[in-house]
């Protein structure tokens, strides 16, 4: 209690750390809001719970990782696992999801979560289990006689995250295909009768996830580390960022994935990194019941 | 595809060199003795689990050579069945039972981690199968009064207490008293790391020393930001971090990044997360701690001294050319000697008798020496400091075996 309470006058007498605080938060929770706004996507228009959201991340990021040992800089590993996690998700798409689009949620969920293990098998397999990372090489910026300091590698990630999640909204209110997406996620029965072919729409919004997944995971990288088992982590994290904000929202999406990452920082700085991740998952529970309670209210209105 | 082909060629030496000697050996008609383990192939432990198995091998491969184990007049060669435990605890019990009561071994040599040495104690206890192991360092295996468990390793609250040690000499060469000394703390929030966390604290508070950041990460977490700003604000002396591969790779390259400057660092699992290779001149003055290491001034008949041990093993594995040798490899052969040992003192093949040997056993190794406590763990061999000191690891702690000098403060790069 008394470090508790030690750590929260630091941040009052010096309040410079809460700038380096914010700061890392909102660079982390730009990473997280990337994989949770492909989740957002999959469950939104398809209404698959992919729980193998974690292991795209990874996949992409031992594709940075590999251009690294050859010799190339990660960076590049952004686009080229993109590219790459766009073809594997189209496969998976063909070969599995499509299979269990239409059954109930646990069909969905059991299929994903076969999915997770196996990937995490087949990178075990190819790279071994130890712990990688890919150094871009990059010093980090010192603001206030170094008492913040800004990883160019978090910034750029964060830019880079922000560049992504624009073109991906412009994409979906502007292009003809964007459109098809958002009609199929509203009613596919309508949009099937009005012509749009609906599983080319969730094949394409199936591999626009993992490719979104992948460029995350190149991020995370050259950020943190990799491990093929180490998937889980992003897919708990894009689940309860994806639950706070609703699916239906994406800017919803982004906001509470940054919103997110800040809290940590916060968290883990006053009250230990014991409870870094249990504050998160403390607040999501808080949403849901305070959702909980107002859906109630509608229905009793409605009755 | 390439590391396989190589695997295969050393296989194929391997085979060679041990027919040769048998070829010879078998003329005096040596029996052939089978050890069991199960050990962890395929899962997140399987990169450690090879290195420990390779340790096995290569000891077997010397035993043999030199003429195998002799118990009475006849001479036995050393063999291992190994299953695949696939890194699950459950598995690894299920396979003990399958080693114990279909394949009919007699005595067991250890898995990879703690948790699997936890999960295969209770079998060969129950069985009343002598284990000797050397990748479970728990404490937490010597509190349940198992009679047929013997680690030949150092446990794991002694891994970063020497650090402790060395701050506060420290403190005392700089004409401050130890209990000046404040630490920072953040390990994982497993049994491993909190029983490092526990040795940690329980030597502070024998100097006095305070604990400014006590901090327990989650298994998910892959971020220390949070912490090392807290670190960074708060100044302490020193900083100690456990969280296995992970927790070493995270702290260095934020450390890094964040320009955190406290002049003593010490981790664990530096080798196995690459700490030089990987981030360079970050990791520069970083203290490791480790089992064991080749520069040591250990040594024995067998395997000669450690740098012997690290020679003889790279030309049996050539895989390991251009690495260290992993400590987890060393305590592996460790363990396969001190049972050579103790099939000797016992002479004969008796559970009960080699239990009691090795009860009983007082040896120096290349690895160090090994004596067993009443619980079963190894209380002679210290636990290692090594320094990074231009991109290499030396050993500056304990004094006595240290062939350089500790470089404090260390500087932030």
């Amino acid at each position: 209690m008394s470090q508790i309470i030690g750590n929260i006058n630091i941040l009052i007498e010096a309040p410079v750390f809460n700038l380096s605080l914010l700061l890392d938060g909102l660079m982390i929770g730009a990473v997280f809001a990337l994989s949770a706004y492909g989740l957002a996507l999959v469950w939104g228009v398809m209404n698959v719970k992919n729980l193998a959201q974690g292991d795209f991340v990874i996949m992409g990021g031992y594709t940075a990782w590999v251009l690294a040992q050859n010799g190339i800089h990660p960076l590049f590993g952004v686009p080229v696992a993109f590219v790459l996690l766009w073809g594997i998700g189209w496969v998976i798409y063909v070969t599995v999801i499509r299979r269990v689009i239409d059954q109930d949620l646990f069909t969905s969920l059991l299929a994903t979560f076969g999915l997770a293990i196996m990937f995490q098998q087949i990178l075990n397999l190819f790279f071994g289990s130890d712990t990688q990372t890919a150094d871009a090489g990059f010093p980090s910026i010192f603001l206030f006689d170094g008492q913040v300091s800004v990883p160019q590698v978090k910034l750029i990630a964060f830019v880079l995250a922000a560049l992504l999640a624009t073109a991906v909204i412009l994409f979906m209110k502007r292009s003809r295909m964007g459109q098809a997406i958002r009609a199929t996620a509203q009613d596919p029965r309508a949009a099937r009768v009005l012509g749009i072919n609906t599983d080319k729409v969730y094949a394409f919004t199936f591999s626009l996830n993992a490719a979104i997944c992948g460029a995350a995971g190149a991020l995370v990288a050259m950020i943190w580390v990799i491990q093929p088992f180490y998937g889980i982590t992003y897919s708990i994290r894009a689940f309860v960022v994806v639950t706070a904000a609703g699916f239906g929202n994406l800017p919803g999406v982004i906001a509470a994935g940054l919103g997110m990452g800040v809290i940590e920082q916060f968290g883990g700085f006053i009250l230990g990194a014991t409870f870094q991740q249990a504050l998160v998952v403390g607040l999501l529970l808080l949403v849901l019941i305070i959702r909980q309670i107002q859906q109630a209210r509608v229905r009793q209105v409605v009755q | 595809m390439n590391h396989s082909h190589r695997l295969t060629i050393a296989a194929v030496a391997m085979a060679a060199v041990a027919w040769a000697p048998g070829a010879a050996m078998a003329a005096k008609n040596c029996e052939t003795l089978v050890l069991g383990s199960a050990i962890s192939l395929t899962g997140k432990y399987s990169t450690n689990g090879e290195h420990a198995k390779n340790g096995y091998e290569f000891a077997i491969k010397k035993i043999n050579e030199a003429g195998g184990v002799k118990v009475g007049n006849k001479c036995y060669f050393l063999k291992v069945k190994y299953y695949d435990d696939e890194s699950t605890p459950a598995r690894g019990a299920q396979l003990a039972e399958r080693l114990i009561n279909q394949d009919k071994v007699q005595f067991m040599l250890g898995p990879y981690s703690s948790g699997l040495t936890k999960a295969i104690a209770p079998v060969t206890e129950k069985y009343r199968v002598p284990m000797v192991e050397a990748e479970g360092a728990s404490r937490s295996l010597f509190n349940k009064g198992y009679r047929y468990l013997f680690a030949v390793l150092s446990t794991s609250e002694q891994y970063l207490a020497s650090a402790i040690t060395l701050a506060a000499d420290v403190a005392k060469k700089n004409g401050k008293k130890p209990s000046d000394v404040r630490i920072a703390i953040a390990v994982e929030n497993d049994p491993f790391s909190l029983d490092i966390r526990a040795g940690v604290l329980e030597d502070a508070a024998k100097y006095g020393m305070k604990v400014v950041v006590d901090d327990k990460l989650p298994r998910d977490l892959s971020d220390m930001t949070a912490t090392l700003t807290k670190v960074k604000a708060l100044k302490p002396d020193v900083l100690i971090v456990s969280g296995h591969s992970k927790g070493a790779a995270t702290v260095t390259r934020q450390v890094g990044e964040l320009k955190i400057n406290v002049p003593m660092i010490a981790i664990t699992h530096c080798e196995a997360a690459d700490i030089t290779g990987k981030f360079g001149k970050t990791a520069e003055g970083f203290l490791c701690s480790t089992q064991w290491a080749e520069t040591l001034s250990y040594k024995d008949p067998l395997f000669g001294s450690a740098s012997n041990y690290e020679k003889e093993f790279k030309a049996a594995f050539p895989q390991y050319k251009n690495k260290t040798v992993p400590y987890q490899t060393a305590q592996a052969s460790a363990a396969v000697y001190v049972f050579k040992d103790a099939f000797e003192r016992a002479g004969s093949f008796d559970r009960e008798k080699v239990r009691d040997a090795l009860a009983a056993t007082d040896l120096m190794t290349f690895y160090g020496r090994i004596k067993f406590s009443k619980a079963g763990n190894n209380i002679a061999k210290p636990m290692v400091l090594r320094q990074v000191q231009n991109g290499k690891y030396v050993v500056v702690a304990p004094p006595e075996y240290a062939s350089h000098k500790l470089v404090w403060p260390r500087k932030a790069m």
